[in-house]
């Protein structure tokens, strides 16, 4: 699989790789870990004639506790945070996610920030972030910014950032008080994306009532969505199994679901109650 | 020195091929070496109106572009080289690019020569050809309908060869009490070898020499037909194929591809190399099984099977690959009767032309396909009659006393003791344990199944005669040459082309064992028809049953050779000398001896040789099976399925199986691992998929979903030994069974771990959806 020609810049910085991306006015493209655009290179679905490798861009790697959030950098590995012993200490469902991305050398090369900046609609961290409205750090020809995860991501493989604009990180809010969280993912027996993947968090109050509950979904169709149809099911009820069942089965009341070869629109909408009803199972605290 | 024959030895050639030291195609380099690309018809069916290569040409670093009509005359049609017989076979031209139409996605139109294979690659995109797309058909049956398109205009039913073996067995079904009917589809699969098909040619325009490295699984097939194909004599043409990186059968074939580089090579006086992509490998490299098969079963009440009809449709794809039609006829046909006593037979065979991809041999090749069908039958006969599936099997098993035994499809099954690894795989499953668990578990809503697959191979291709009447285009013998070295170390060249089976390791095995010497005395030499004697390659789990015979029979003469000299040197007479660890000795006097070494000296020396002996000490074998071998087992697979979502676990894995003796148990047991995930790939996950308009779907693996190790429990291991009676070794092949046994164990894990929910089959591969249909009611 061979790609069209392309040029090749290496930036040393984040404002060095605005630069470059700017200078080429739309015609260039960021490579981090290569694992989504070097695929789509060679089947030559796409050619951008330049490819800024910010890959040497020490600030935008490692992981760091900040505040009430964690802050991950663009260039992190997935294989990267599912070992951190800050994620799994602070948010292990995050860790979870990160551990069952692709295989062995996807988790070694992929990013968190290109994975985010990708949107690919069954990936898996899109839906962490979602559950724990996470922030995306974005910097641009006119500085930086941060963007909520929700609008962020606007369709499939289809992101706010501009032309000219790199992910700097991706900041998780670590919930408060007694919570709990999981991933559970059904993964593609040949790509290994999610065809389901459901993020919850529960979180309870002293006397065991739901007062904080959220369910991000990827996988099923165009986008990763949050259900909030599920959390307001569980929000105020007591955390039992029997209000997680009830509740899992409105996990399709959004989203937009779709099907393929291997599973059908019909099927999605039930792996999405299934998934849903067992992440929230391992969230009850 | 104890044996080396029977001890797991590491491969020797791991540490080459994971090491990077590993010489494949693509590893070839040559001074002024081009690079070639080839232009695939992005349409299932179409006619060329017309191809302007104009600006391909003017693009810099483009040397050449050559169409289907600028090699017409100079590269012949690429070949079949297997013919059944009385089976009125067609087989329209196919030439090594289109000229008029193409009729296949992936069909080659144009190649493009240039400095660098990322230049030929784009300059790929500057072809324009018009195309007159036409109706195109992929389905087999509807292929046969009338009115379908014509995937060749002389062949206007698209009936590619219709086959039959076996007589009516109407008589047994007149006397049945109980008939099975059943349709079953063997899904199209993609062979997937890890390393993809290349070749590199190099002429020699002062010696009229040339030279193809080539991904081949054997080279003197591919000298034979490439010979034919492009003009040039076999003496003048060597076929290089050393590391090839797998090839499940889709290295057997001739493909144009090959041929177009020698051409390319010949008309530009520089080496060219052609080396296709992930993309192409699923495109234009041959694919395996797409068959549908009617089956019917005769039988009793008791569990007696009384006979058998076949009725199969073969999908041949586009145009019949060199050996394609030989698989569901001589490789499905007569075996369909499996390891079972069932007096009356008779197979008929289809084979149709479709607009897709040509098929050909996969792992099993035709086997698989029988194993299935008569595995899932059993099982449907046993559900029938309300007989237990073990019950069933042991009943119709042939007996170990009736060995040789003749089948109502005319073949002689030479060994066997089926009962005996059903009775092994019995203890190791613990079968009445699990039904009671299985009993428990479904009280809880748990469903887990036990599948079985008591299979018979046919293998060791095999007598050449029966090649002849089989209408295979070659022979089937195999050779070997071991030659002695002054020192007494050995080299060995094989006709065998091992490309993964690491025969390298356990051919040593075999001399070292022969001679007493140390194993790392012995190297051995195949996939280079320079330096092999004339040899048929691996294939049909072929080259220890028969290379390693022609292997065992010239060590032997060598060794004949090796006592009159050691008889000479210790004055005795011959008879009076044994040979044993590596030393000849007088019978009775261990003092005088000499070892395999001193003896090989003189050989070399011819000081003082016995009169009428040749100096030197080298040997030669041609050796031609007087059978085929027929490897046996028991496999059981036992599944858990999560009805909620239709997702399948397996559980446990037990293979039981029969190769007579084992040379190599860690190298069997990896063939066996091999074969079983492929097996089971099948069962569960691979499948290709083209759309109405002859699109493959599953274009890639994004899509198409090859087995990875974490969907596998640990496989459990065993054998029983029958050694083969008509080969020096007594070996049977090991390269197939796991992949002809696993496939309709698993399949039967999964409909018994349903029954409940009534499940009689299921169509393959299981995917969940298909499951939590059923389990939820939906229509499958
Ligand atoms: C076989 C395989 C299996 C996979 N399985 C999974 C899976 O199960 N789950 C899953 O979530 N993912 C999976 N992936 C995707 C993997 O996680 C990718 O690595 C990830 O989606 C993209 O990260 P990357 O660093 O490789 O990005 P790249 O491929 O380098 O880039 C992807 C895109 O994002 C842009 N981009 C990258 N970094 C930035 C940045 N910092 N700022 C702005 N734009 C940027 C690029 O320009 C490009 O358009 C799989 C990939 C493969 C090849």
């Amino acid at each position: 699989m061979i790609p069209a020609s392309f040029a090749y810049e290496r930036a040393q910085s984040v404002r060095e790789a605005v630069e470059l991306l700017e200078s080429h006015q739309g015609e260039a493209k960021v490579l981090s870990g290569g694992h989504s655009l070097i695929p789509l290179l060679k089947l030559r679905l796409t050619s951008p004639t330049v490819l800024v490798d910010i890959g040497g861009i020490a600030e935008l790697k490692g992981i760091s506790a900040e505040g009430d959030r964690l802050v991950v950098g663009a260039l992190t590995t997935h294989a990267e945070v599912a070992a951190s012993p800050e994620v799994r200490r602070h948010l292990p469902l995050l860790a979870e996610a990160a551990r069952q991305v692709g295989d062995l050398q996807v988790r070694n090369r992929g990013t968190v920030g290109g994975n985010i900046a990708h949107a690919d609609p069954a990936s898996d961290l899109p839906a962490v972030a979602l559950a724990l409205d996470a922030v995306i750090t974005v910097e641009g020809p006119a500085g930086r910014s941060e963007v909520p995860v929700e609008d962020f991501i606007l369709g499939p493989l289809l992101t706010a950032l501009g032309g000219s604009d790199v992910v700097v990180s991706v900041a998780f809010p670590i919930p408060k008080g007694k919570w709990k969280g999981a991933y559970e993912k059904y993964p593609h027996p040949a790509s290994g994306y999610a065809v389901a993947g459901v993020a919850a968090v529960i979180g309870v109050d002293d006397g065991g009532t739901i007062r904080d509950a959220r369910v991000g979904i990827t996988g099923v169709g165009d986008m990763p969505y949050r259900a909030r149809d599920v959390e307001a099911a569980l929000v105020g009820n007591p955390a039992t199994e029997e209000v997680v069942r009830r509740a899992a089965e409105r996990a399709d009341a959004e989203g937009s679901f779709s099907g393929d070869l291997f599973a059908s629109e019909d099927y999605r909408r039930h792996l999405s109650k299934v998934y849903t009803r067992r992440a929230l199972m391992r969230s009850l605290p | 020195m104890a044996s080396v024959f029977g001890t797991a030895i590491k491969r020797r050639e791991d540490p080459r091929l994971i090491t990077g030291n590993g010489r494949y195609t693509d590893d070839v380099q040559l001074p002024g070496m081009l690079y070639a690309a080839i232009l695939r018809s992005p349409h299932a069916h179409a006619r060329i109106r017309g191809i302007n290569v104009e600006k391909a040409k003017r693009h810099p670093g483009v040397v050449a572009v050559f169409t289907g009509r600028d090699v017409a005359g100079k590269v012949a049609p690429i070949p079949t080289a297997w013919l059944p017989p009385d089976s009125n076979i067609k087989t329209p031209a196919h030439p090594a690019l289109a000229v008029d139409s193409v009729r296949y996605v992936g069909d080659g139109v144009a190649m493009v020569v240039a400095e660098s294979r990322y230049v030929a690659r784009d300059a790929l995109e500057l072809i324009e050809v018009d195309y007159e797309v036409l109706p195109a058909v992929v389905d087999p049956e509807k292929a046969m309908e009338k009115g379908a398109p014509a995937v060749h205009e002389e062949v206007p039913d698209n009936v590619a060869f219709h086959w039959q073996a076996g007589s009516d067995p109407a008589s047994a079904f007149q006397d049945a009490e109980v008939v099975v009917r059943h349709r079953f589809r063997q899904q199209r699969l993609i062979p997937n070898a890890m390393e993809p098909r290349s070749a590199v040619a190099q002429y020699n325009a002062g010696s009229g020499e040339m030279t193809v490295w080539v991904t081949s699984q054997n080279p003197h097939i591919h000298r034979f037909l490439l010979s034919n194909i492009l003009g040039i004599p076999e003496h003048k043409l060597r076929i290089v194929a050393v590391d090839v990186g797998g090839g499940f059968g889709s290295k057997i074939p001739c493909y144009a591809d090959e041929a177009l580089v020698a051409l390319a090579a010949k008309e530009l006086g520089r080496p060219v190399k052609w080396t296709e992509d992930r993309r192409e490998n699923f495109l234009a490299t041959s694919h395996g099984r797409d068959e549908v098969i009617y089956a019917e079963l005769a039988g009793k009440r008791d569990g007696t099977m009384l006979g058998l009809r076949i009725r199969m449709v073969a999908n041949m794809g586009a145009y019949l690959s060199t050996a394609a039609p030989g698989v569901p006829t001589i490789l499905f046909g007569l075996i369909t009767v499996g390891p079972y006593r069932i007096p009356r037979a008779h197979t008929e065979v289809y084979g149709v032309f479709t607009n897709t991809t040509p098929t050909d041999a996969y792992r099993g090749a035709g086997r698989p396909e029988a194993t299935y069908v008569i595995e899932r039958m059993t099982d449907l006969f046993a559900r029938e009659i309300g007989m237990d599936v073990v019950e069933v099997r042991k009943k119709n098993l042939i007996p170990a006393e009736e060995f040789p035994y003749t089948t109502a499809l005319g073949l002689q099954y030479d060994s066997g003791n089926y009962h005996g690894a059903l009775q092994k795989a019995l203890e190791m499953v613990h079968y009445e344990e699990f039904r009671k668990e299985q009993e428990r578990l479904r009280t809880q809503g748990r469903y887990i199944g036990l599948g079985w697959s008591t299979y018979v191979e046919i293998c060791g291709l095999g007598p050449s005669q029966i090649a002849g009447a089989v209408g295979f285009q070659g022979g089937l013998w195999e050779s070997a040459a071991v030659r002695v070295h002054p020192g007494g170390k050995v080299t060995v060249f094989t006709g065998a082309s091992p490309h993964g089976q690491g025969e390298e390791t356990t051919f040593a095995q075999i001399v070292a064992d022969r001679f007493g010497i140390p194993v790392e005395d012995v190297e051995v030499v195949h996939g280079d028809t320079d330096r092999i004697p004339m040899g048929w390659g691996t294939y049909g789990s072929r080259a220890t049953p028969v290379g390693g015979s022609a292997l065992a029979v010239a060590a032997d003469r060598i060794l004949e050779k090796a006592r009159k000299i050691a008889a000479h040197m210790l004055e005795v007479s011959e008879e009076d000398v044994e040979f044993a660890d590596g030393k000849f000795q007088v019978k009775g006097v261990p003092t005088r001896q000499v070892t395999f070494q001193n003896v090989v000296l003189q050989a070399h020396l011819a000081w003082n040789l016995p009169a009428g002996v040749e100096p030197g000490l080298e040997a030669q074998a041609f050796y031609d099976p007087v059978n085929f071998c027929y490897p046996f087992g028991a496999h059981a697979c036992v599944v858990e399925v999560d009805v909620e979502t239709g997702q399948i676990k397996v559980l446990r894995y037990v293979a039981v199986d029969d190769c007579g003796p084992v040379i190599n148990p860690m190298i069997v047991e990896g063939q066996v691992h091999g074969g079983i995930v492929q097996g089971m790939g099948q069962a569960l996950w691979e499948g290709a998929v083209y759309d109405e308009q002859g699109q493959l779907v599953t274009g890639s693996f994004m899509d198409y979903a090859m087995p990875k190790a974490r969907f596998f429990p640990s496989f459990e291991t065993a054998h029983t030994v029958t050694p083969a009676p008509h080969n020096p070794l007594g070996v049977k092949g090991i390269g197939e069974t796991g992949t002809i046994a696993a496939t309709p164990a698993v399949v039967n894990a999964v409909v018994d771990a349903l029954a409940p929910f009534g499940v009689a089959d299921l169509e393959m591969p299981l995917t969940p959806e298909k499951i939590w249909k059923i389990t939820h009611g939906r229509d499958a």
